[in-house]
């Protein structure tokens, strides 16, 4: 069997394992990187409007002291108050730490960093190229690697963690381009494997979004934390069917677009809660200005926090003025000029002109909510990344705290870069003058017999069917609004899916083989998948993004738990467990929120008032 | 709706051949949704690379009735209801399994290019660049490295003996982009010749033309660059001065034809 020493592994390409493994070897690591699929094509590459930093560029009115209060706001203040700190106060430097590396970001007029208008941010505070900055952001960290010499390990998937002697010990896996197997002995291992949108039918995800981080990390012993908090960005294509849930940049609506409902009404007016009330405009004459001047101006409430948005357009389809295809209109077109769209969006003008036969300079576009994040993943302490577990790490996606119950806009970029350098920093840290544990022979056997055994058995279903199931089951199901009958029969769905996985059947060999790859994929998904049903059926209350229509109202009692997901001796354990209070000065600066708020009943039944 | 026929190669660097497989199809697909309803009903084992589904990350690159397309971006409705569709794996890769080829030559080329190297900061401790200067630079960094200009390259696409010397359009889009960087500090001019062999593009177009980007490879990269080395290395005064002020540059006296193929070896 192949097998790889190295003090720090980390699992994932995207920009939070980039980020770590620069940092692991910047601190002498030996680093190996794993890469899903080839370099650079991480799920980072698809973000589109910018990395949130408050650089004070275009108003210099910004600091981090805003960034963190809109960050805790935007995620109904069940964030982990010490990542939101650390996030907001490093994400400038971080983005400058690319220009060092070559990267370009679109400049204001003086040849600084400019900066755009996002959901939830008081001042335009996002760096971004054009509607392409993931792909700047990935191919930066990318060369930067490169320079560095790190080890990449394309194509290779990872399916097991492995623990000895309390701690972490080392990884298994495969690569796909011969199928064999992979053995990594590592001191520390850092989780960067993002998200877990594939088990939702409507996603703005790719492929490789199985939860596989999170899986694993549960099954080494880590918790996992506010598992029902499900980002549905608000607007995601809604036709033709064959690119139902490609994203729409949010910058649309931060570059003048608004969002407008069959009758043409710009309806979001009639959806703004009392907890955003005092900063939002109040008519449409106020909202346009605010693009202009925000000192006199208060936010359009085109551009509240997603999980706002994402029920105001639900509720507005369900009320019968959606449009024929199901979504709402965006309309930038009839608000800039087509030179000023193609300039700012010009990867949204391709992809609309291209897969949906729509000029968005011409004619309004049709959106809709797609499955886009998870706010819950592995719970890590503050500074280090570390997970519940001695030497695994987590940063970006697959981690949970820095955005509570709701990530604004921006926000994941640069959650990336903050949380992936320290990640790597302390992983690197942790596996100076220690030697990885010794993993157990049995149970490297056992995970490898696991991994082939959807090639050796016959006569069963084909993945790709309760793939499909999964997806209809948690979309029907655990979606924008939940109820406890509904996440019961999910429940029960999952159950009978997990006993079907195990007789599975797929043909061909073991060299890139997708059939086998799908196969291994469910079991991570059908695993997460679970756990974010016993999470949203848990938490008996409506808060970013899980609203029940059975517990419409915002609890405040619920505002100071985590659900907390561990998984002891085979069987999921869910306990509520209490969040740290911020100290008196940073506490201060969310002062002004009301500690109490409530989710109108109206967004969960069907229209506004 | 309608059933449609495509024609996919299978098999793996042995050898293979075409297979008929015919499926329903929904209004808007593209061709990559058809390959992944074959996986779903007929072939779970159909080997293809993809991501992201809209034509941003450059993964599920073919040849589609023999043109080098991206598989997420080329809609069925284009062709005739009645035609035949093949799809194949890139020709200038070697294939690993159906319509997945081994690109790792471009991630070895990749290893070979001096990485931006930043000037001193501004003296108010900032880094100022302007959006013309951008501009011009964004346009390679839109590259989303999906390798149809590498395959479609003449240069290495019927001549694997040329791969080992010429790096191909992709990488002189790079180098285009770290030598037109404001902020870069990096001499390449020298390695651009010898390393990359920038000398062997007859400036056929064939690479700006397949570019799912719509970079204009030749035009704004290669030729720029290819006046960049005349001027660099055949300008007797630039030549001169360049003696005069680095001695180690190893340039080739002035009057050395441009490109040819004994000057790819000096290093």
């Amino acid at each position: 069997m192949e097998t790889v020493e190295c003090d720090v592994l980390v699992i994932g390409a995207g920009g939070a394992g980039l980020r770590a493994a620069i940092e692991a070897s910047a601190n002498g690591a030996k680093t190996a990187l794993i890469c899903k699929s080839l370099l650079g094509k991480a799920h980072t590459v698809m973000a589109e409007g910018g990395i949130a930093a408050a650089l004070g560029n275009v108003w210099p009115e910004d600091n981090w002291k805003v960034h963190f209060r809109d960050t805790m706001r935007g995620g109904k203040l069940l964030n982990n108050w010490r990542m939101a700190q650390l996030h907001a106060q490093e994400a400038p430097e971080r983005v400058l730490e690319l220009e060092e590396w070559g990267a370009m970001f679109d400049r204001t007029k003086e040849g600084l960093i400019l900066q755009r208008d996002f959901g939830g941010h008081r001042y335009a505070r996002l760096a971004h190229v054009g509607d392409r900055t993931g792909l700047e952001m990935i191919r930066t960290l990318q060369n930067e690697a490169v320079r560095r010499g790190i080890d990449v390990f394309m194509e290779c998937t990872i399916q097991k963690l492995f623990t000895a002697d309390g701690r972490i010990a080392g990884a298994l896996g495969y690569r796909r381009q011969t199928g064999e197997v992979i053995l990594f002995r590592a001191t520390a291992v850092v989780l960067a494997t993002g998200g877990v949108g594939k088990a939702w039918k409507i996603t703005s995800n790719s492929w490789e979004y199985t939860g596989d981080g999170m899986a694993m990390a549960l099954d080494a012993g880590a918790d996992l934390i506010d598992m029902e908090m499900v980002q549905f960005h608000p607007t995601g294509m809604v036709w033709p069917p064959s690119v139902r849930g490609l994203l729409v940049t949010e910058s649309v609506r931060g570059d003048g677009g608004t969002l407008v409902n069959s009758e043409g009404r710009r309806f979001m007016f009639d959806y703004v809660p009392a907890f955003f009330r005092a900063e939002t405009a109040e008519t449409e004459a106020e909202a346009d200005a605010w693009y202009e001047n925000k000192k006199d101006n208060r936010r359009t409430p085109d551009l509240l926090p997603r999980d706002e948005v994402a029920r105001a357009i639900n509720a507005e389809v369900k009320a019968g003025r959606g449009t024929p295809h199901g979504g709402v209109f965006l309309d930038i077109a009839s608000r800039r000029s087509a030179d000023y769209i193609r300039r700012r969006l010009p990867s949204m003008y391709v992809q609309f002109k291209e897969l949906a036969d729509v000029d968005i300079t011409a004619q309004p576009m049709e959106v809709g909510p797609t499955c886009h994040y998870i706010m819950g993943g592995v719970r890590v302490d503050g500074d280090s990344a570390a997970s519940t577990v001695p030497g695994l790490y987590a940063a970006g996606e697959v981690a949970a705290g820095l955005h509570g119950a709701n990530r604004l806009g921006g926000n994941s970029l640069s959650d990336l870069l903050v949380f992936g350098r320290r990640a790597g920093l302390h992983a690197a840290e942790y596996a100076r003058g220690k030697t990885a544990a010794a993993i157990d022979r049995g149970q490297i056997e056992a995970a490898e017999r696991r991994m082939s055994a959807p090639l050796e058995r016959s006569g069963g279903e084909n993945p790709y069917a309760i793939h499909a199931e999964l997806q209809e089951c948690m979309q029907d199901l655990v979606g924008i609004i939940r109820t406890e009958s509904e996440l019961d029969e999910a429940l029960e769905r999952i159950a009978a899916l997990r006993v079907r996985l195990e007789h599975v059947t797929v043909p061909g060999g073991r060299r890139y083989n997708p059939g086998w790859h799908e196969a291994m994929d469910l079991d991570a998904m059908l695993a997460i998948a679970e756990v974010c049903a016993r999470a949203a059926k848990e938490r008996t209350e409506s808060r970013g993004g899980h609203t029940r229509s059975d517990h419409p109202k915002t609890d405040p009692a619920w505002g100071t738990v985590n659900v907390v997901v561990r998984r002891r001796d085979g069987r999921l354990s869910l306990e509520r467990e209490p969040l740290s209070s911020p100290p008196p000065e940073l506490a201060a600066l969310l002062a002004d929120a009301p500690a109490q708020t409530k989710v109108q009943p109206e967004l969960v039944e069907a229209g506004p008032s | 709706m309608s059933d449609r026929t495509l024609r996919v190669w299978r098999g793996d660097a042995a050898g293979g051949a075409f297979r008929d497989y015919t499926v329903p199809t929904d209004e808007g697909m593209v061709v990559l949704d058809v390959i992944h309803r074959i996986q779903a009903t007929e072939a779970p084992d159909l080997a293809v690379r993809w991501n992201c589904k809209a034509g941003k990350c450059g993964s599920c690159s073919a040849e589609i009735n023999g043109a080098p397309k991206l598989m997420c971006m080329t809609r069925m409705n284009t062709f005739p209801e009645d035609s035949e569709i093949t799809v194949a794996p890139m020709r200038t890769f070697p294939v690993i399994q159906d319509l997945v080829t081994d690109v790792s030559f471009n991630y070895e080329k990749a290893k070979t290019i001096p990485a931006f190297k930043p000037k001193p900061k501004e003296a108010d401790g900032t880094r100022r660049m302007y959006q013309e200067e951008v501009d011009r630079v964004q346009e390679f960094h839109k590259c989303i490295e999906c390798f149809l200009c590498q395959n479609v390259c003449h240069v290495i696409r019927d001549h694997e003996e040329n791969k080992q010397a010429f790096s191909g359009p992709r990488f002189f889009v790079r180098l285009a982009a770290l030598e037109m960087h404001p902020l870069d500090a990096n001499d390449r001019t020298a390695l651009i010749r010898a390393k990359h062999g920038l000398g062997f593009c007859n400036i056929t177009k064939c690479c700006t033309e397949v570019c799912p980007e719509h970079i204009k490879i030749t035009d704004n990269a290669i030729i720029p660059l290819k006046e960049r080395m005349v001027s660099e290395f055949y300008d007797p005064l630039a030549w001169v001065k360049r003696r005069l002020s680095r001695s180690d540059s190893g340039a080739p006296a002035p009057g050395a034809a441009v490109g040819s193929e004994e000057a790819q070896g000096f290093e």
